[in-house]
This record gives C-alpha cells, sequence and structure tokens, in this order.
C-alpha cells in the first residue's frame, strides 16, 4: 500500500510529465488557454494513461518481453518480441484514444469542439506514450503499480495545465512586451511554474 | 523639503514635452512623486481621494521590514565574531558595525542594479516607474546568506526584475513573488552559496584571530536534517542568535513587522493566520505518526514540537512578508485561506521530508504563487455557481 502511494505521488509531483520530463508540451501550450478546456484535455489524458498503461503493461509482460510468453508452452520461452513494443504500445494508445473520442463526442459535443484537433492527437502525445515507456523502463512489479503510475503521471499532468490555464487567463491583461505575447510568455511562464515544481525534487515517502 | 522642491521645480522643463531630457521624464517622475504627493489629476471618471497609493504602501512594507533588518546586522556581526570567540569581548556596537559593513553593501548592490533595470525598461517602454521593486529589493538582501558575493547577488535581482517581473508588463502582473525568484535562482544557479554550513557565518579572520574549535555554522534546520538535535535553544530561535539568511533569523523582530503590516492593513491577516494553522496542522500530523519515519534522523526532526516549526528556519519571515505579497498571492478572500493554509502545510512537509532542501518556505511560496490564480479560479467559480442557484430559488418562489 505505502509502495502505491509512493508511486502516485511520485508522478504528480517529482516526476511531473510537464516539469520533469517536459513531455506533452505541444497540447499543453496549446489548449491552456482557459481553464474548462485544460480540464476536460486533462481528464482526457488521466484516462488515456490510465488505461493505456495497465495495458501495456499486461502486454509488456505476457507477450513482449523476453520469456513473456512461455505461458504459451515452453517452446516460446527464449522469444523476445520486445523489438515490437513501440508499434504495439501506439496501436494500444491509439486505439483508447478513438474510444475516448467517441465518449465525448457523444456526451460532452461542446467540449468536444473545443478540443478539436487535439482530442485525437492525444494518440501522438509524448506524455501518453512516454507513461508506458517509462512503465517498461522502470520495471513495475505489477499491474496495480502501473495502472497507479498511469493514474499519477495523468493527474500530474492535469494540475500543470490546469494551472497554467489558469495563470493565462490571469494574465490575459497584462502589459506583456509585444514580442513576447502568446506563446512566448507561456514558455517563460513554464519555466518558472518547472523552477516552483522543484520543491517536490528529491522528497522519499 | 524647501529645497529639494525648488530643485525639482528647477530642472522639470527638461524632462516635459520639448525639453532636451524628454526621453527620461519617468526617471524625473518617479523622483518627484517619492518626494512629493504628484499635483496631475485624472480628467475624467470617478475620482478616489486617498493619502495612500502604491508609493506609500510600499514604505510602510519596507518600515515592518527595518526591525530585522537592523537585527540581522546585530546578528551576522555577532555571530562572527562568536565564531572567532571573540563574542565577549566586542561591544555592541562593534557587532553592529561590523554587520551594517557587510549587509548595507548588499542592499545598496539590490536596489542599484533593480532600480537600473526599472528605469531602463521604463524609458524603452515610455511609462512611469512602477514602485514595485521598492519591496523586493529590501526583500533580496534579507533573504541572501551573508557571505553571497554581490555580484551574484546583482545576477539574481536582475533574472527576478527582467524574467520574473518585467515580461509580465512590470509591477502588479507578475505571477510568482519576485525577490523569492532571486533567491530560488540564486539557490539552483550556485547552490554551494545559497546551502550547507559554510555561507550563513562570516569567518574571515584578521591576523592573530582564529576559528574557535568545535565550531559549527550549520543552521537549525540544517543541523536537524542531518542529526535529529540542534545546539540552539528555543529561545535562541525565537529571538534570533542563529545562523540564517540575513533578515530571517529573529522571529521576534518580525513579528513586529507583521503587527505593522496587519495594523496599516496592508499586509493580509487572512494569508498569515492560516499559513500558521496550516504550518501547525503539518507539525501536529508530523509528531503524531514520527514513529513511522524511515530513519532515526528524521523521527527525531518529526517528533520536534509543532509550535518549534514556526519559530525555525525562515518560515515567520516568509510568511510575513512574501506569502502576503499581494500581486502573486490569492486574490480572493476564501482563496487567500486556501492559498495561506497550503503554504504552510507544503512548507513543513518540503522541510522535513525533502533531504535536498533544509528549507521549504521558499518553494512552497513559489509552488502556491503558482497554484493561486487556479484557487481563484474556483473560488470565484464557487461563488457564481452559488448566486445562480439563489436567483433559480428566488425565481422559483
Amino acid at each position: 500500500m505505502q509502495e502505491l502511494i509512493n508511486i502516485f505521488v511520485k508522478s504528480i509531483f517529482v516526476e511531473n510529465m510537464i516539469f520533469a520530463y517536459f513531455l506533452g508540451m505541444c497540447s499543453y501550450l496549446a489548449v491552456s488557454k482557459k481553464v474548462s478546456t485544460g480540464v476536460g484535455l486533462g481528464a482526457a489524458v488521466i484516462f488515456v494513461l490510465g488505461i493505456t498503461v495497465p495495458v501495456n503493461y499486461l502486454l509488456e509482460n505476457y507477450v513482449l518481453k523476453e520469456g513473456a510468453l512461455s505461458w504459451l508452452g515452453p517452446q516460446f520461452a527464449e522469444v523476445d518480441l520486445s523489438f515490437l513494443s513501440f508499434i504495439m504500445f501506439i496501436a494500444v494508445i491509439a486505439s483508447m484514444v478513438q474510444l475516448v473520442e467517441m465518449i465525448v463526442e457523444k456526451f460532452a459535443p461542446a467540449l468536444y469542439s473545443a478540443l478539436g484537433i487535439f482530442l485525437p492527437l492525444i494518440a501522438v502525445n509524448c506524455s501518453i506514450l512516454g507513461g508506458s515507456l517509462f512503465m517498461q523502463e522502470r520495471n513495475y512489479n505489477s499491474i496495480g503499480e502501473a495502472t497507479v503510475f498511469g493514474l499519477g503521471s495523468g493527474v500530474g499532468w492535469f494540475l500543470a495545465i490546469v494551472a497554467i490555464a489558469a495563470i493565462r487567463e490571469k494574465i490575459r491583461y497584462s502589459n506583456i512586451p509585444a514580442p513576447l505575447r502568446g506563446l512566448g510568455i507561456t514558455f517563460i511562464v513554464t519555466g518558472l511554474m518547472g523552477i516552483a515544481f522543484m520543491a517536490f525534487m528529491g522528497i522519499k515517502l | 523639503m524647501k529645497l529639494f522642491k525648488n530643485l525639482l521645480d528647477s530642472v522639470k522643463p527638461h524632462f516635459e514635452e520639448g525639453g532636451k531630457l524628454e526621453k527620461y521624464y519617468p526617471v524625473y517622475d518617479g523622483f518627484a512623486t517619492f518626494l512629493f504627493t504628484p499635483g496631475h489629476t485624472a480628467h475624467s471618471g470617478a475620482h478616489v481621494r486617498d493619502a495612500i497609493d502604491l508609493k506609500r504602501t510600499m514604505v510602510t512594507v519596507i518600515f515592518a521590514m527595518v526591525p530585522a533588518l537592523l537585527f540581522g546586522m546585530w546578528n551576522a556581526g555577532n555571530l562572527h565574531y562568536s565564531a572567532l570567540g571573540l563574542a565577549e569581548s566586542m561591544t555592541f556596537m562593534d557587532k553592529f558595525l561590523w554587520g551594517a559593513i557587510k549587509i548595507v553593501p548588499m542592499v545598496v548592490v539590490s536596489y542599484a542594479v533593480g532600480l537600473g533595470v526599472e528605469f531602463i525598461f521604463c524609458i524603452i517602454k515610455k511609462h512611469q516607474i512602477q514602485e514595485g521593486f521598492l519591496v523586493s529589493g529590501m526583500l533580496i538582501p534579507l533573504i541572501m546568506p551573508i557571505d553571497i558575493p554581490l555580484w551574484m547577488l546583482a545576477i539574481s535581482v536582475v533574472f527576478a526584475v527582467v524574467i520574473g517581473k518585467e515580461v509580465f508588463g512590470g509591477t502588479g502582473m507578475n505571477i510568482l513573488n519576485p525577490a523569492l525568484t532571486a533567491r530560488a535562482f540564486a539557490f539552483f544557479a550556485y547552490p554551494s552559496y545559497m546551502s550547507g554550513d559554510k555561507v550563513w557565518i562570516n569567518t574571515s579572520t584578521a591576523e592573530g584571530q582564529s576559528v574557535v574549535d568545535g565550531f559549527s555554522g550549520a543552521t537549525v534546520l540544517g543541523d536537524l536534517a542531518t542529526s535529529g538535535t540542534t545546539q540552539y535553544s528555543v529561545m535562541d530561535m525565537f529571538l534570533g542568535f542563529i545562523p540564517g539568511s540575513v533578515g530571517e533569523t529573529s522571529t521576534l523582530a518580525i513579528l513586529i513587522g507583521a503587527i505593522v503590516l496587519i495594523w496599516t492593513g496592508i499586509g493580509s491577516w487572512r494569508i498569515m493566520l492560516s499559513g500558521v494553522i496550516g504550518a501547525v496542522v503539518m507539525g501536529l500530523i508530523f509528531n503524531t505518526f514520527a514513529e513511522y519515519a524511515i530513519s532515526p534522523e528524521q523521527q527525531a526532526f518529526m517528533a520536534v514540537p509543532f509550535w518549534q516549526q514556526l519559530i525555525m528556519g525562515g518560515f515567520a519571515f516568509g510568511i510575513v512578508f512574501m506569502a502576503t505579497d499581494p500581486v502573486s498571492a490569492a486574490q480572493t478572500q476564501r482563496g487567500k485561506w486556501i492559498y495561506g493554509f497550503l503554504v504552510g502545510f507544503f512548507a513543513i512537509m518540503i522541510r522535513v521530508f525533502n533531504p535536498a532542501y533544509p528549507e521549504g518556505i521558499m518553494l512552497a511560496i513559489l509552488f502556491m504563487n503558482v497554484m493561486a490564480p487556479l484557487i481563484d479560479h474556483y473560488v470565484i467559480q464557487a461563488n457564481i455557481n452559488k448566486r445562480k442557484k439563489r436567483l433559480a430559488t428566488v425565481k422559483a418562489a
């Protein structure tokens, strides 16, 4: 239990997808003009990460890893399919994103049009594939840990996009020098937020 | 005062439209309004007549910081001579003057560099000088270690003013507290000058002097983080006879400042109070769960009585002077309660849990500065929803 909490808190604050790894920046920068759309996209990312990471965990441990196929029979114990992991992970992610897209279109059409192209683009959002690859690299012990890691990373990303959306709403009427308006100031704000998030670097639970 | 008035009036034509120094009007205006109430008024619209303006507000905060500054000067000298074993033979004035000689240059550099950058921005952007730096310029030396090289201080100030404030459009529009931005910059750029146990007490020796045996320059929090115990008594911590950043050590001097800020209504008592509550709650949690600590040192640290956490390190200084910054804090009343509470909560949590940083208040405030607009957004949203609901019930009835 303690291990799960540790992974959860760590993936939200310490190893934040945005501020520690700068993954998933494109949609983070593009869809953060308003808090409400930020919340929508953040929730979609939590959902996709929370599903794809455990699914990919199963895939990794029962299909792809060296010796993972031994449950089929002893003759498969030598098979190593890990060279397929990128393509398999992406396939899982793409299908999950399709699912999310259909759900959002059906139940929240306003959000669907607000998110626009960025909803299908979650499929190529680096933080989603990054989540699965970190899962592979860190060798989590159980599907529970993988799920908690996926959800935690999603929550961290959610927190980041909602926080910057609120800041961008606040500075909308600021007298920002003309060359920095728009994306320029957003990059600077992201850097300053990264400094603030360093507060949690090194915490061990 | 008459002399100043005459002087200003005599040079005024040069700075007005058509004068040869027209470009530098903001500089003239800055000095003139610093000394005298400006004569010009708005031509239309509603007028609020009040003696207080941004400049007076800022100057009041500076007055509130003076006790901490003066104590910091004496304390720097006292610690220096204590480290050399000369504390008994030196008079009060010796110690004070030694500290003043170290600290006054820090204040001067901070103001000169910061206001210089502000003047340049004013002239380029053709707006009046904004007084926001008056407070930041005093805060920055107070939160730096005594031994920081002046050029590092200058670079930190430039970073804070340009990246922390001017790119957002100047005073009142920044998202992070500029003084803390300067400190965080110095902290991450020059860690060996900003942390550890060598930087808090100056141990330079003149001929015939030497550092006493068994001398330790670690701060209370540094001690607690590494060994779980500290050599300083509670009274020392409260009065401030401990190593630390220049102005942060004396809780008593800071309390005087807090009273000034609350009495004049400039600092938000909500943030201060809720910050203390947050710290107390986290302290009590640690006290209760100390037995689950992962190491004996951490256990001893967690078991430190919760009220002592309030007088150690920079907590008091941060919560009184930095968390209450009206620009970067939450703006709504309910938001201030949440904001202050979380500042206190995270400050104590980072301090105890995070081995990378012995002190947590700086990053706790910066983190909550980042989150403050979000808190405000949801407080306002909740209010809108409440009123909508009320309107609906009124209409239905």
